[in-house]
């Protein structure tokens, strides 16, 4: 079963066209990335998934559910989390309370019982605390809860990232260049970390500029050019695609 | 002890957890004493030129406390708060003369409908960013003015105002005296500080400074920032038209002219200057702000100079404020460590609960 599908989704900015009748299926408890050379519509894409834009034509549907146009928190409160290109971290907010944010979807508790801390609300507070050291250690960031987000470093940004959107319980995570700006060592762990996510039955779209990573990791690949579909099939297949290697040779000259 | 060991000391101090409620209590308690000292030192008429003056700290703090929700909390610019707090003032003015209600009974209907108006005129625009809103705000301002000045409905008396509005009372006590109404003015801060405190470390306070700090980010995170926003506003209008109560019953006679644009701006300088968000910060700030206005009063042009001076200095050498937010902890060193992690780098080899497939993949 596809646990979301793409169905041609259309987005223009003014006479540029993003993204052009964009067309694809993940299915359910895969890895799968969206590759292309720079400006392709990739993050395009991914904000139309997420609510942040609204697709000029077209539809997303997530679990049978057309969920296209959506607002942003209740695309979240479906399952639905991502992480951003350009790391958006709260800069000036401890690690733990940026994860708390990724739980606070979960929490149910009002104004008032929040405020004047009714026993339940405690404990969904202390829940809540201790779900997301739990996201922290998955990524292994456990031991710097309390160091300010801004002061971590890159790589470790991105980590926290994951940890916040992994901590709204999603099932479904969309991750956009999660290892621009790591080292080799860093990436070769975010690859472990990206196979422990799907191993938690998540399913994984993300966006990555790394070929190593893309190939050893996601079972399938879909590549855009232009705003469009030009290739989609497994790693093998892709490597060999000749339009596709047309499309990256054409960057690289 | 050396200078150094001492600054140390404080700066642990000032981390407790429970340093603020301390400071905050302590704070209030020598409030409590304030008119008894002012007896005790023989000030001049009794002290009640300094009474008054406190007394309108007081609601000022009160008032500036509520705009701190939406501006320091929220990250919303709004600097059209007077126009709720005059709703409330005149509610309470209209309730007292015309239909004679007590004060105490005027007050929640004060604030239901400066935070009925807050939300009307709220939805529209709580959209809009940063300048945008401030600009629509500043209108909201001007236009409540202008319709007191003009008699709307043909009850708030136009230019003249309301006069005659009735003392608080309760179970036969008459809030009187300049003493009382301190006492009276002083335990609504009090009772704001509290609110708010507990507002500020709730799950509804974090949510707001998310909002803050980015609010694309908070989306994402499944926040429904336009609900926040909107709450933040009418919570705020809410309790500034309750001080507006109180302000109405303190000043017995009350006119457009009390609730301009110059108004709405000093309150927004008491937040930005005091420290966005921080309740310390605002109290501070009332203090100095509304304090110092009165103390240079008789350099009425001057006075604007030097306020304009501080507030550029202040933009430039400490732009957080006086006394900013202190940084919210929380008690999970407990849980570090206590759980497998998923990342071999941090754990070794140790323990990686999906590592059979490493490899086999490419
Ligand atoms: N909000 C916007 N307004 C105008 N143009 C936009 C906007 N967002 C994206 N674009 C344009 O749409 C095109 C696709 O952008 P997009 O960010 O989706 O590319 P991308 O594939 O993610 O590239 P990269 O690998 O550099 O991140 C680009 O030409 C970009 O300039
Ligand atoms: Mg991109």
């Amino acid at each position: 079963m596809s646990a979301l599908s793409l169905r041609n989704l259309l987005k223009t900015f003014g006479g540029l066209v993003a993204v052009a009748n964009v067309s694809f299926e993940v299915e359910d408890l895969s890895i799968v990335g969206l590759i292309g050379p720079n400006g392709a519509g990739k993050t395009t894409v991914f904000n139309m998934i997420t609510g942040n834009y609204r697709p000029d034509s077209g539809d997303v549907i997530f679990n049978r559910r057309a969920i296209t146009g959506m607002p942003t928190h209740e695309i979240v409160s479906l399952g639905i989390a991502r992480t951003f290109q350009n790391i958006r971290l709260f800069q000036n907010m401890t690690v733990l309370e940026n994860v708390l944010a990724g739980c606070h979807c979960r929490m149910k508790a009002g104004l008032f019982s929040s405020m004047f801390r009714f026993p339940r609300q405690r404990r969904e507070e202390r829940h809540a605390v201790e779900q997301a050291m739990r996201e922290l250690a998955f990524v292994g960031l456990d031991r710097q809860y309390n160091n300010l987000a801004g002061n971590l470093s890159y790589g470790n940004q991105r980590l926290l990232e994951i940890a916040r959107a992994l901590a709204s319980q999603p099932r479904f995570l969309i991750l956009d260049e999660p290892a621009g700006g790591m080292n080799d060592q860093e990436t070769e762990d975010l690859m472990g970390l990206i196979r422990n996510i799907r191993g938690r039955d998540i399913t994984v779209l993300l966006i990555e500029h790394d070929m190593n990573l893309v190939m050893r990791v996601c079972e399938k690949i879909v590549v855009l050019e232009y705003g469009a579909v030009i290739a989609e099939g497994t790693p093998a297949q892709i490597k060999t695609n000749p339009l596709v290697i047309e499309a990256y040779l054409g960057v690289e000259d | 002890m050396s200078a150094g060991a001492i600054k140390e000391r404080c700066r642990e101090l000032q981390n407790k957890r429970w340093f603020a409620s301390a400071a905050f209590v302590c704070f209030f308690l020598f409030m409590a004493l304030a008119p008894s000292l002012l007896d005790l030192f023989g000030v001049s008429g009794g002290g009640i030129a300094q009474l008054d003056m406190l007394n309108k700290i007081g609601i000022s703090a009160a008032l500036a406390l509520s705009l701190n929700v939406i501006l320091g909390q929220a990250g919303l610019f709004h600097m059209g708060h007077t126009a709720f707090f005059a709703v409330g003032a005149y509610t309470t003015a209209v309730l007292s003369t015309m239909y004679q209600w007590p004060i105490f009974s005027a007050m929640p209907v004060a604030g239901l409908l400066a935070a009925a108006i807050g939300l009307a005129v709220a939805l529209p625009i709580i959209h809009l960013r940063g300048d945008y809103l401030l600009v629509v705000t500043i209108g909201i301002v001007e236009i409540v003015r202008i319709a007191l000045m003009n008699n709307i409905f043909g009850i708030t008396g136009g230019a003249n105002g309301i006069y005659g509005i009735a003392r608080p009372a309760i179970f036969g006590f008459v809030f009187n005296s300049p003493k009382s109404q301190f006492y009276l003015i002083w335990s609504f801060t009090a009772l704001t500080v509290f609110i708010f405190y507990l507002l500020e470390h709730s799950r509804f306070g974090r949510a707001l400074n998310y909002i803050k700090a980015d609010d694309t980010a908070a989306a994402g995170c499944g926040i429904n920032v336009a609900r926040y926003k909107l709450a933040a506003f009418t919570l705020g209008a809410f309790w500034a038209g309750m001080a507006g109560t109180l302000y109405a019953a303190n000043i017995r006679t009350i006119e457009p002219t009390s609730f301009n644009f110059f108004e709405s701006v000093i309150l927004f300088a008491i937040v930005i200057l005091g420290g966005s968000g921080s309740i310390a910060g605002v109290l501070l700030g009332s203090f100095l702000l509304i304090g110092l206005q009165d103390v240079f009063r008789d350099f009425d042009s001057a006075r604007m100079l030097v306020f304009g001076l501080a507030m550029m200095a202040m933009m430039i050498f400490r732009p957080q404020g006086l006394l900013p937010p202190r940084r919210r902890r929380y008690d999970a060193r407990k849980l570090m460590g206590k759980y497998a992690c998923g990342i071999s780098r941090q754990c070794g080899a140790k323990y990686n609960p999906y590592d059979e497939d490493e490899g086999s993949a490419s």
